[in-house]
């Protein structure tokens, strides 16, 4: 039990890594896929940010009376991994409007059966 | 000034020269611009391989930061080969894009394309070169998207899906290589690819460890379309503009290959991953299985440009059996095999984009009769064709040389036979589209549209890349010695931190 309660935030990861996962694999509709590629991302950032803390240390930030800092740089490459993230919902998005246009529907079931080399 | 900070450039060129190349506006200009920045590129990529062979390591500081701190840029005999490659297909596929896009790209698009490209170029030459875990994501996340744009960027609707399902497949792919380099930077605090080597401690955390591996593993796979993660790739090559089919099938799965390799051979170590784990046993499965089930799929399609996409996905079989052998011949026979199929592929999907420029469709049966009506361009097919096959005179015969050498050193007999037997497919798929274009009339219906030579813009770079197969087929020294050299480094430099623990403790 402790184990469980010690290491939640991971739990945390897991349940999110999976069920983004699960909705992009089961989604039907394309925006409802981006979502869940949006989770499985966040799942991420969250396991860097875990990372990052070390017990007892406080923020990093130079002050009087503290020794010990948590990790920055996690934070840093985590930044930099959520900006990637946003521009890959951002080409995401633009490619559904544009399937949209072409096909008239975004649910994956109905262009299927549209264009059948596909 | 310039020789200073020579490692950084085929990045840095390539990036700053993307956003000009939009602001540009006019379709030509941005065309000459794009292909002069690529070709200074190429340049330096010559230059940084003479470097590497002769000297050795380069080691670049990025913002004057050091290693392990800093971002360290290295540049070394394996990825300066591999960037020659790069740059050099980048550089023609530019040369031939100019007439190939005008008919498979609205007008108003042309310039985009060009800034995908640069954009695309930077980021596969930031792959290469980076020598921090980290930062190859960002640099692969660069490259991706930019595929991902230019895959869309063709008239027919269905390359829209194409590029959506390989937008998905990718992100995983590279969130997986994320999650992977977070578990690593987890139990050694670093990120630099050299430092990790030294502090990957597996008796301490080697469950961590060992996630993060197969993390890094299956994501890398994902990218490089290694059977069956290859799903993405058939329907994304066949829907793409042709040029762009051209330049993606020569490098963005080699750069990917080049990952792998290094994630093997440079961090985790090849006692490790091939001893302990017993991963060179699942890549030689997947390897084999890829190059025969593909090459079968490959010669029952009737669109080209799938049939050459499958090709491409057993080519990747024959690089990724190379590794899997575990000595330096193998690994050899896999970094000239990524040279090789650059330049096989390279020019087949040129010549294809040629078919599609004069007769309009990449169907089998548009192929009818080509043979006199576009001689050139066939016989640039043919001759590819028989370089992916393996016939002699060719640099598919060096590849598939070298390759039979590694099994055979090893007495696998039944790996040098199926890595022939797969050369036997390769000549019914390559064989199905000779026939129609040399022994087959075109129909009577046809006729009325007039089919002749493509402009020589195109015809020019294929040619070079055909004479190309045909040069390093005959005078094997270049590929050799850079590949060998760079197969044997990585073998040395896996020994190396692997001994110095051993002398610390």
């Amino acid at each position: 039990m402790n184990f469980i309660l010690d290491h939640y935030n991971y739990w945390i990861v897991v349940f999110l890594m999976m069920t983004g996962f699960y909705i992009v694999i089961t989604a039907n509709n394309l925006v409802k896929k981006i979502v869940g590629l949006n989770v499985f991302q966040t799942s991420v950032f969250i396991l860097y940010i875990s990372e990052a803390k070390v017990s007892g240390g406080t923020a990093p930030i130079v002050t009087e009376g503290a020794t010990l800092y948590s990790n920055p740089l996690p934070h840093v490459l985590i930044l930099t991994a959520i900006v990637v993230g946003v521009a890959v919902t951002a080409v995401g998005l633009a490619l559904i409007v544009r399937i949209k246009r072409a096909y008239g529907t975004v649910e994956e079931n109905e262009f299927k059966k549209m264009d059948d080399a596909i | 000034m310039l020789e200073q900070h020579l490692a950084a450039l085929p990045i840095l060129l390539p990036l700053i020269a993307a956003p000009i190349t939009l602001v540009l506006g006019r379709s030509s200009f941005s065309w000459a611009f794009a292909t002069l920045i690529s070709a200074c590129a190429c340049l330096f990529a010559w230059q940084l391989l003479a470097l590497a062979l002769t000297n050795g390591a380069i080691s670049y500081e990025v913002g004057g930061w050091p290693p392990p701190w800093g971002i360290e840029l290295r540049v070394d005999a394996a990825n300066a080969f591999v960037l020659l490659a790069v740059s050099a297909l980048s550089t023609l596929v530019l040369l031939y894009s100019k007439d190939s896009i005008e008919k498979e790209i609205e007008p108003s698009k042309h310039t985009l394309y060009y800034t995908a490209h640069l954009l695309c170029f930077a980021g596969l030459s930031g792959i290469l070169l980076t020598g921090d875990a980290f930062n190859l994501f960002v640099f692969l996340e660069i490259s991706s998207l930019a595929t991902y744009t230019m895959v869309s960027l063709a008239s027919d609707r269905r390359c829209l899906i194409a590029a959506f399902r390989y937008l998905v497949m990718g992100t995983i792919g590279a969130t997986f290589i994320l999650i992977g380099v977070g578990l690593l930077y987890m139990s050694t605090g670093t990120l630099n690819m050299l430092d990790l080597a030294n502090r990957i401690d597996i008796a301490e955390s080697g469950r961590t460890i060992n996630t993060g591996l197969a993390f890094i593993m299956v994501g890398v796979s994902i990218k490089l379309a290694l059977f069956p993660l290859h799903m993405w790739l058939p329907s994304a090559y066949t829907y793409a503009p042709s040029a762009v089919t051209a330049f993606l099938a020569s490098t963005a799965t080699k750069v990917a290959v080049y990952v792998m390799i290094r994630f093997i051979f440079t961090v985790f170590g090849l006692d490790h991953v091939f001893g302990s784990m017993g991963m060179d046993l699942i890549l030689m499965v997947l390897a084999i299985v890829a190059i025969f089930k593909c090459s079968y799929k490959a010669t029952v399609q009737s669109d080209v440009k799938t049939v050459l996409a499958y090709s491409s996905v057993a080519q990747i079989g024959y690089m990724i059996l190379g590794i899997s052998l575990v000595s330096a011949t193998g690994l050899m026979a896999g970094l000239i095999h990524i040279f090789n199929h650059a330049l096989m592929k390279g020019a087949l999907f040129m010549a294809v984009g040629a078919v599609f420029y004069r007769v309009g469709s990449v169907d089998i049966s548009a192929f009818r009769g080509l043979g006199k009506q576009m001689p050139l361009t066939m016989a640039a097919f043919t001759i590819a064709g028989l370089s992916i096959i393996g016939v002699p005179l060719t640099v598919g015969f060096v590849s598939k040389w070298y390759l039979v050498t590694a099994a055979l050193e090893q007495n696998q007999w039944v790996l040098a036979a199926l890595v022939l037997g797969g050369s036997l497919l390769a000549v019914i798929y390559i064989g199905r589209v000779l026939e129609a274009a040399y022994f087959q009339q075109r129909p009577e219906s046809e006729k009325t549209i007039e089919i002749k030579e493509v402009p020589w813009l195109m015809l020019a770079p294929m040619w070079v890349l055909v004479l190309a197969n045909i040069y390093f087929g005959v005078d094997t020294s270049l590929t050799t010695e850079a590949a060998s050299s760079a197969a044997e480094w990585l073998f040395q430099n896996n020994e190396m931190p692997l001994g110095n623990q051993a002398g610390a403790e």
